[in-house]
């Protein structure tokens, strides 16, 4: 740590003293996506606007930067600490060390691998909840009998695992919607056409009304394999998908596609609000907050693709 | 004389036939049994100014695996391998998708763009292998490595899309009611079948693959002969990885191509060629694809859940290469013998 930054946070530590200020340190991922950029700038905004001074740290995809800037934020003595893991495991000694601080700890999106009591709470999209968001939509909008097709995320992960059970639970308890086809396209749009091809293939093309895609990648090369079956997507078949990555958000505005669950990026209001809340007294705090994005139908895509893409 | 002349060549006759036999036996079977469950799986007809089926599917996705594996033959014939070919994939498909985005450049160019970047891919790799003396596997998986790297930071990070009528034909137009990109298979495997079987090249290869040395004393230029291959599979991959961004009007560079230079070396491997080096068959390997292809299409119809995907493909591939096993049939017939006479 070279003199400068040294100064400055000592000058910080004493501006954060004299105000009493709430300060808090953020150690994110990176920024390897157009939903992590979403992420970090929701926990920017949120922080403006609560008059939260945030420390924010990019790690480059790299843990051993996440743990030097935990290290600096205990330095700095910030009033909690905020850290969305580029891996699960090897966060035990560095959480021991803001424990001994007595500085709150909180995890957000991917899981960790270290005893509950280290940290104070975790905040992570709920999948299951987003499966049966998309499903609610199938119900309400869907008369009659309903054959759908379903591209499964990669084999064996938590977001294709929970999404599915929460679509299903939905529609098991209407009789007239079933899924008829089944298959993974491992969260690409590449796969997701050459599966959808299959289904068309397989299955009466005008006996299926929807598609439900466990991402909007996969949804998106499903819809060209319709469009190039001679089929309507968004009409002849309903697309129905998760995530709300701005092509999506296109494909609506131009009508091939139907829904999309938001996957949440906006983690900022709740960890402010568990923060606020801790720094108040209570300790009354669950060690899991679930989230769920909106729902997103071509009603407002055209305006939501111009915002995302500004 | 001319007796023992006229019954070696039966023989080697009936050696090439039987190297024929167990690939094609296979593919039948897959066929029957998706006959079976479906049948009307075989079925093609004509819609739109095109045909549609099953086997018109197949054969057009099996289009970018079967460039690979006619790169992959030729290099695996010299000795070597090419591990960065779906990498190159990638590469190409992001230049191609980058330069339709933000230049205005005219489709010749952005086509010639795309191979040349593929054709330097092979140039280094096969600079590295022929020139430098690097093991083929450690050379290549550079590039494997890094080359998804490098589309990567063409890309941003992101999905680059592209609407272009003329550069999507490449991967979903049709020519003569057949998939365009099934044509670019056909021309690749018939210009490289004639200049390796109609030319003293396919011999070149084969002699340096069995023997480099020995073949450079026979005044064979062994390092030119490696490094064109390498040319030709960063050639054959760079064309696969265009289809593939065309047929998505899109260039996904964290997973266009992923995992698929396994799948050309399986084909290699099913087409009964050796990884030493040596013979070698094009038209063999190209039945290898049409197996791979065949099978995850039958996987994919057949409605079993995904989770069993992988397994099915393993045993099925494992079926097929026991097959093709001389020893393992020998065995077999001969525990059938045993079994009889007790």
């Amino acid at each position: 740590m070279n003199i400068k930054t040294f100064t400055m946070m000592s000058l910080l530590l004493f501006s954060h003293s004299a105000m009493a200020e709430t300060v808090v340190g953020f150690a994110q991922v990176g920024s390897e996506s157009g939903w992590r950029t979403n992420f970090s700038n929701d926990m920017r905004d949120e922080a403006t606007r609560r008059g939260i001074t945030l420390k924010f740290a990019d790690s480059q995809q790299q843990q051993a930067n996440q743990i030097r800037a935990v290290r600096t934020f205990i330095a700095m003595r910030v009033d909690a600490i905020v850290v969305a893991p580029v891996v699960e495991t090897g966060w035990t000694p560095i959480l021991r060390q803001a424990q001994r601080s007595n500085i709150p700890v909180i995890i957000l999106d991917r899981n960790i691998r270290a005893d509950e009591d280290l940290y104070l709470t975790r905040i992570a999209s709920d999948f299951v909840e987003e499966g049966v968001k998309a499903a609610e939509w199938l119900v309400d909008n869907v008369q009659g009998e309903c054959r759908v097709v379903e591209l499964q995320g990669t084999v064996g992960s938590t977001a294709a695992i929970d999404r599915g059970t929460g679509f299903n639970r939905v529609i098991d308890a209407h009789d007239r919607i079933s899924i008829v086809r089944s298959q993974t396209a491992e969260f690409t749009r590449n796969r997701g056409k050459e599966v959808m091809e299959n289904f068309l293939r397989a299955e009466d093309p005008r006996s299926i009304c929807a598609l439900w895609a466990h991402n909007d990648e996969m949804a998106l090369g499903a819809i060209q394999a319709i469009r190039e079956a001679g089929l309507r997507p968004g009409q002849d078949i309903r697309i129905i998908s998760v995530d709300g990555i701005p092509d999506y958000f296109l494909a609506m505005a131009n009508g091939v596609a139907n829904v999309t669950v938001e996957l949440d990026p906006h983690l900022g209001a709740p960890t402010y609000d568990v923060i606020q809340r801790y720094l108040s007294g209570d300790t009354d705090i669950p060690k899991l907050i679930r989230t769920t994005g909106d729902v997103f139908t071509q009603a407002t895509a055209e305006e939501e693709y111009q915002r995302r893409t500004q | 004389m001319i007796n023992t002349e006229i019954s070696h060549s039966f023989k080697e006759r009936l050696l090439i036939t039987s190297r024929y036999t167990w690939p094609i036996a296979a593919l039948v079977l897959l066929l029957v049994f998706n006959v079976l469950m479906d049948a009307s799986f075989l079925n093609i007809h004509f819609d739109h100014g095109r045909f549609y089926g099953n086997p018109i599917d197949i054969l057009h996705r099996s289009a970018p695996v079967a460039l690979l594996a006619i790169g992959m033959t030729v290099v695996i014939a010299t000795g070597g391998i090419d591990l960065s070919v779906g990498a190159v994939m990638a590469i190409a498909g992001a230049v191609c998708a980058n330069l339709l985005v933000a230049t205005d450049a005219s489709l010749f160019t952005v086509l010639a763009i795309g191979i040349a970047s593929g054709v330097l891919c092979g140039l280094i790799n096969g600079g590295l292998v022929s020139y430098m003396g690097i093991q083929p596997i450690i050379a290549t998986l550079l590039l494997m490595v890094t080359g998804r790297g490098i589309a990567q930071l063409l890309n941003d990070g992101q999905i680059v899309t592209f609407q272009h009528a003329g550069f999507s034909f490449l991967g979903s137009g049709t020519l003569l009611g057949i998939p365009v990109s099934i044509w670019l298979v056909l021309a690749v495997f018939s210009i490289s079948q004639l200049l390796l079987r109609r030319t003293a090249l396919g011999l070149f290869v084969e002699a340096v693959g069995c023997n480099a040395s020995a073949s450079r004393y026979l005044g064979i230029n062994d390092r030119t002969v490696k490094l064109m291959a390498y040319m030709l599979t960063g050639f054959c991959a760079a064309l696969a990885g265009m289809i593939s961004a065309a047929d998505i009007q899109g260039s996904d560079a964290n997973n266009v191509g992923l995992w698929l230079e396994l799948d050309a070396i399986l084909a290699v491997v099913l087409g009964g060629a050796a990884l030493s080096g040596g013979r070698f068959s094009i038209p063999l390997s190209l039945l290898g694809v049409l197996i791979i292809q065949t099978l995850n299409t039958t996987i994919m119809v057949s409605g079993m859940p995904s989770k069993l995907n992988l397994l099915i493909k393993a045993i099925a591939v494992v079926l097929v290469l026991l097959l093709q096993s001389d020893t393992f049939r020998k065995q077999i017939s001969g525990l059938a013998g045993r079994w009889r006479h007790s």
